[in-house]
């Protein structure tokens, strides 16, 4: 008997290794134009829109999401969408046309760097420090799961996994810096379009359009309501997620999308590489489209699972413990699954490639931007101000390897309490919610203080992680902060942020109010009022920015109207 | 992105494209006459689907081919 999913054949394993030799190769070839700080952590600021805005999107769409949304599909329906609509395109186009110019004119390397501009040191220290831990969280957590998925569909050894795949990353992002991430994120880009988009073609086709997958899926779960993204959100106990629409429009798509999109390292470092001012407001707008796209390979392979395999069991987290020991196949084995029911050799091998290429993206991504937060924002500013840029970038080079060593470690780490992985999502929303108000009333309001600031932040991050330990051991507090005794996770982490994110906001100005600001000169170059824009070159109407916001924004708005 | 002349990442995205179109093409044409178990295996996905890739591919080397 089998125990595992996928049984690779020759061309499988072909594929594969192609890749492998594929990425520390290109690695090893853009080694010699990362030889300075700007190259090496900010991929020289020459990207153009196409690569930044591609970068952008995938620095976000690893293998992790891949495979736990498309099992949230199976388990929540469309309304998994959500987080990548309502919960992205809005904040992507306002990072691009709002916050892109002051982020780019100050010329910060990452976040955190703007927030010692704006706020001083206390508020960029409390971010760097909290980004780097969990830049080293994320990256182990995808070393890890990357090797457990591994593991549960073709048998590897869960070691070996670990090991080879942080070499390979560690080899091309020692060598080539931000250049090489940005790359392997573009061609995991077109790994995973090509590797998953024939998963919803063949699924249509098997169930008759998408007419006929939802009359399946009807069939497989009468009384239930898995294909409108709105009309079932007026009460919380009328769809499968517990879910009211004002968590969906405030807490997800008011704060934590927006946290996550303007504020996260990870994202943000991508459009910062960007060649001109143009082009780093392109970059996010041009990721909408693609971004609006993915529930095409994510969201509805989870649907199409409903409609053909309506077995699957509740969901496991991604450990030892699979549920396919069990004789049963747990809701994040959907998308294996479906790839196991469509594809033979050759596509097989190429949507494992995929996976593959999205979990090694999502170390690259998260170490290469650990290297960036701790040698400019922790290890320059605390320890060594006045080094030369060739030390910087040796620094930068050897926490690489040091990152990734942190890496392994949380890797193993994660694989000993798997229940830590339920912390990871809520770690990130105790840091995201609370930064973008921070930083966006940074780049709007100049009586902001750096006292506000950094008071502001504070009390955002308490509040969020008082109020999650608040539901989790007090439950009848969950009828208090999620406003409802039926929200389940995803409802709860919404209001957590919405609440999170309004008390920074309280405290920032109450704060700034009391406290002395800069002057309009000290603010020059970081927010609205004190900064001269400047104009944009002549590109015509269709080069313009805001007008493919406009176009993005109203095919986000058709598409709500569609599966309402 | 043309810093330092470096080739541009599209060449590698192409290059890597027609690679895997290629090995697929070959394969899903190999099992033409003896099909895997999969569902609508009688599509013979493969083949036009690695067929794509390699178009596509090929495409995207040429237009970004090194000066």
């Amino acid at each position: 008997m089998n125990d595992h999913l996928i049984a690779l054949s020759g061309v499988d394993m072909a594929i594969i290794a192609i890749y492998f030799v594929a990425v520390v190769g290109i690695g090893f070839y853009l080694k010699r134009f990362a030889e300075s700080g700007e190259d090496f952590f900010m991929a020289g600021r020459e990207m153009t829109a196409w690569v930044a805005g591609l970068s952008f999107v995938s620095a976000n769409l690893g293998s992790l999401e891949l495979l736990g949304w498309a099992g949230a599909s199976y388990q929540y329906g469309i309304l998994a969408a959500h987080w990548y609509w309502i919960g992205a395109i809005p904040a992507m186009i306002f990072l691009g046309i709002v916050m892109m110019p002051f982020y780019y004119i100050c010329k910060t390397h990452s976040v955190p760097g703007y927030l010692e501009l704006r706020y001083g040191p206390a508020a960029s220290g409390l971010s760097a420090i909290s980004f780097a831990f969990m830049t080293i969280l994320m990256s182990g957590v995808n070393m890890f799961a990357m090797a457990s998925v591994m593991r549960v569909l073709l048998g590897w050894n869960i070691h070996l996994s670990i090991w080879v795949s942080s070499v390979t990353v560690g080899l091309y992002v020692v060598a080539g810096g931000l250049f090489s991430a940005i790359f392997n994120e573009v061609l995991q880009f077109f790994l995973i379009w090509f590797g998953a988009l024939l998963i919803p073609v063949l699924g249509l086709i098997e169930t008759g359009g998408w007419d006929g997958m939802v009359a399946r899926i009807q069939k497989n779960f009468p009384g239930q309501d898995f294909t409108h993204a709105w009309s079932t959100l007026g009460h919380f106990g009328d769809n499968p997620m517990g879910m009211h629409w004002t968590g969906i429009v405030f807490g997800l798509g008011a704060m934590l999308s927006m946290g996550y999109w303007t504020t996260d390292f990870l994202v943000v470092q991508r459009v910062l590489s960007a060649k001109d001012m143009r082009s780093a407001k392109m970059a996010p707008v041009l990721g909408s489209f693609f971004k609006m796209a993915v529930p095409l390979i994510v969201i509805l392979p989870g649907l199409i699972g409903l409609a053909v395999l309506p077995s699957l069991a509740m969901p496991h987290p991604l450990g030892p413990e699979s549920a396919l020991l069990a004789g049963q196949h747990s809701y994040n084995d959907v998308l294996p699954l479906i790839m196991v029911r469509y594809f033979g050799p050759g596509l097989l091998g190429l949507g494992v490639t995929a996976l593959i290429a999205g979990f090694m993206a999502g170390m690259a991504g998260n170490t290469s931007a650990f290297g960036t937060v701790w040698t400019y924002d922790i290890y320059r500013h605390f320890f060594n101000k006045n080094a030369s840029d060739a030390h910087y970038v040796s620094m930068g080079r050897w926490c690489t390897i040091v990152g990734l060593v942190l890496s392994i470690g949380t890797a193993y780490l994660v694989m000993g309490f798997a229940s830590i992985m339920d912390y990871v999502q809520a770690l990130f929303g105790f840091f995201i919610a609370p930064l973008f108000p921070t930083v966006l009333i940074g780049m709007l309001w100049k009586r902001a203080t750096g006292a506000g600031g950094f008071l502001g932040l504070l009390a955002g991050v308490v509040s969020s992680v008082s109020m999650f330990f608040t539901m989790k051991y007090v439950p009848s507090s969950i009828a208090i902060i999620a406003l409802s005794d039926k929200a389940q996770g995803l409802a709860r982490d919404m209001y957590q942020a919405l609440w999170a994110g309004l008390i920074c906001v309280v405290v920032t100005v109450v704060v700034s109010l009391m406290t002395q600001p800069k002057s309009d000169k000290e603010l020059e170059g970081l927010v609205y009022g004190a900064t001269a824009i400047p104009k944009e070159e002549d590109t015509g109407f269709w080069g313009k920015p805001i007008v493919w916001a406009c176009v993005s924004l109203a095919i986000f708005a058709l598409l709500q109207v569609i599966f309402w | 992105m043309e810093k330092h002349h470096i080739i541009p990442v599209w060449f590698f995205v192409g290059l890597l494209l027609a690679i895997y179109g290629a090995l697929i093409c070959f394969s899903g044409i190999s099992e033409y006459s003896h099909l895997p178990n999969t569902v609508l295996a009688e599509l013979h996905a493969p083949v036009w689907w690695g067929a794509i890739m390699t178009v596509v591919g090929v495409v995207y080397i040429v237009a970004n081919r090194p000066k």
